[in-house]
């Protein structure tokens, strides 16, 4: 806690001086450096970790209508397995019918096990700015964590697993709207840049493996957990199209796409981002 | 009733099937209209692909040589010019366009101003700005580098307006063609790449 305090203090100063964009953006660049090494020497020091936690009660308390803790919610190891299920997803569940994600899973879990109304669930999902994650997204954040340092490995060679993926490809490269984005538009190279911001190369499985295992992420300049329904909820947002809806088919195809290409690839949620 | 039973033993066996293999079947058009339900009407026709769209996804952005003749003579005819015929404009007006990004996205309804070209996103361009993007070539010195030829800023004005006019499926938006910018936004943005008093040239 006390490494977090020091880091968080430089950050904080970096953003208020008055700086040019560059050499501001360059100072989080080093800050976030920094801040990773320190979470090299002591894992502990990751604030993300605190949403972990609060997910971690959340999946143990009973809520909802019936009252029923998350412990009897199968992520596919079955149930109230959660050391390494965030690994193998996304995958087919036979009793959804459908290839879930771990966000989606979780909103089936708190729909058939607790009670709670799907529709209220995917209202308003996504905290707004300098908010914290909302209960879902700190339930994904414990799971995830606890897939953390493992390889991922999503369940995903089915033909109906095969199927979405393909699904999820050929969405990440759809484009419409006033901008004529798709994903591909910012994600199919590496080495380039938005203003100063990186793009990673998402589509190219090296690349993907680095920062895919990274979500749900602890954002630096947000100072709060992003999922990555709501990674992908923001770039949809940049691509100047209306709000998606959380857990839909399109959104979990294309986070299928991203965790087959990350393949292999290590975990380390919540990782630290920009 | 043997026979009743029979049926509707089958017809609930389908049911389950596609139910099965619904997600497996979903089309892209499907999907995304899913998951955008709840987008109010008028942001309805921003989840379909236009024609040159459609190809340039399918073929991710490298057309056969067909299509992509057919791609750029439809961008070509979708190219208004401006009534008086001058295609530049005020380079200092053209310099906020370029660095706006507002606009169009669904926190910026309703409009608090026009929207922006966004063009340091993706480009460099006047030397001092230091924050911008490389999706794009750096467009440093690109009035000096043309000779600032009249045709290079004709040409620069069509592209600005659809880039499919030059380069089919190009990863620029359409800004003319899709009205982000309108024709006196183009021609201030034009005069920012192409006036030789402009910041992008000196
Ligand atoms: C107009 C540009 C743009 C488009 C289009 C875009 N993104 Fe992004 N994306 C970004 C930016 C910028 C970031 C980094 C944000 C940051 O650093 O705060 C990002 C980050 C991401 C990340 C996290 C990468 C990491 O470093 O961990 C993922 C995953 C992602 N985008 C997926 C998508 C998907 C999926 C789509 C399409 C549905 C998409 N993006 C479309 C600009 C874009
Ligand atoms: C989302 C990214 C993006 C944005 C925003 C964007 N461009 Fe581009 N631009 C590109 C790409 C990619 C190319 C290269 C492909 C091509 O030539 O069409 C390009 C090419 C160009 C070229 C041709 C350069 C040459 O080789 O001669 C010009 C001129 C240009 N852009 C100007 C602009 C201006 C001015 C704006 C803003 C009003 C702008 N662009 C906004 C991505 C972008």
């Amino acid at each position: 806690m006390k490494l977090t305090g020091i880091v968080l203090g430089v950050l904080c100063a970096c953003v208020a001086f008055a700086a040019p964009a560059n050499a501001q953006d360059d100072a989080t660049e080093k800050a976030i450096e920094q801040y990773r090494k320190m979470l090299k020497a002591d894992p502990w020091s990751n604030p993300g970790l605190l949403d972990a936690d609060r997910g971690e009660q959340l999946w143990k308390t009973p809520r909802g209508p019936k009252n029923v803790s998350l412990e009897k919610c199968d992520l596919g190891k079955g149930p109230g397995v959660v050391d390494g299920a965030f690994a193998e997803l996304p995958r087919y569940f036979a009793d959804a019918k459908k290839v879930l994600d771990l966000e989606a899973r979780l909103l089936w879990c708190m729909e058939t096990l607790q009670g709670f109304d799907r529709a209220e669930l995917v209202k308003n999902p996504h905290p707004s700015g300098g908010k914290p994650v909302k209960e879902l997204g700190a339930i994904a954040t414990y799971v995830a964590h606890k897939s953390s340092g493992m390889k991922f490995a999503p369940k995903l060679d089915t033909p109906q697993a095969k199927a979405v993926v393909a699904l999820g490809e050929e969405l990440f490269n759809r484009r419409s709207g006033p901008f004529d984005f798709s994903c591909a538009s910012c994600h199919s190279t590496s080495g380039q840049r938005i203003r100063l911001q990186g793009l990673p190369h998402l589509s190219d499985p090296e690349e993907a493996k680095k920062v895919v295992g990274e979500w749900p992420g602890y954002r630096v300049s947000s100072s709060h957990v992003m999922t990555m329904q709501h990674r992908v909820f923001d770039c949809y947002w940049q691509m100047r199209m209306p709000r998606v809806e959380l857990g839909t088919d399109a959104t979990i195809a294309i986070i299928a796409y991203l965790s087959k290409t990350a393949e292999g690839g290590e975990i380390s949620a919540p990782g630290l981002k920009r | 009733m043997r026979n009743i039973l029979a049926a509707t033993a089958l017809i609930a066996a389908a049911a389950i099937s596609t139910a099965a293999y619904a997600q497996q079947k979903l089309s892209a058009d499907d999907a995304i209209k899913a998951a955008f339900a709840k987008a109010p009407d008028d942001w309805k026709d921003r989840l379909m692909p236009d024609e040159t769209m459609k190809h340039c996804s399918a073929f991710k952005n490298n057309p056969p040589a067909a299509i992509a003749a057919q791609i750029q003579k439809a961008a070509k005819a979708s190219i208004k010019y401006p009534d008086d015929g001058k295609f530049m404009g005020d380079w200092k007006k053209g310099e906020a366009i370029a660095q706006s990004g507002y606009g169009m996205r669904f926190t910026d309804y309703p409009p608090q101003r026009a929207s922006g070209g966004n063009c340091y996103a993706c480009h460099q361009l006047a030397p001092k700005e230091l924050s911008y993007g490389t999706i794009g070539p750096s467009l440093l010195n690109y009035g000096k580098l043309k000779g600032f030829k009249e045709e290079a800023v004709k040409a620069v004005y069509e592209r600005i307006y659809n880039s499919h006019a030059t380069l089919p499926c190009s990863n620029m938006p359409r800004l003319g063609a899709n009205g982000v910018l309108t024709i006196d936004q183009i021609k201030d943005v034009v005069a920012l790449l192409m006036s030789p008093e402009s910041p992008v040239n000196k």
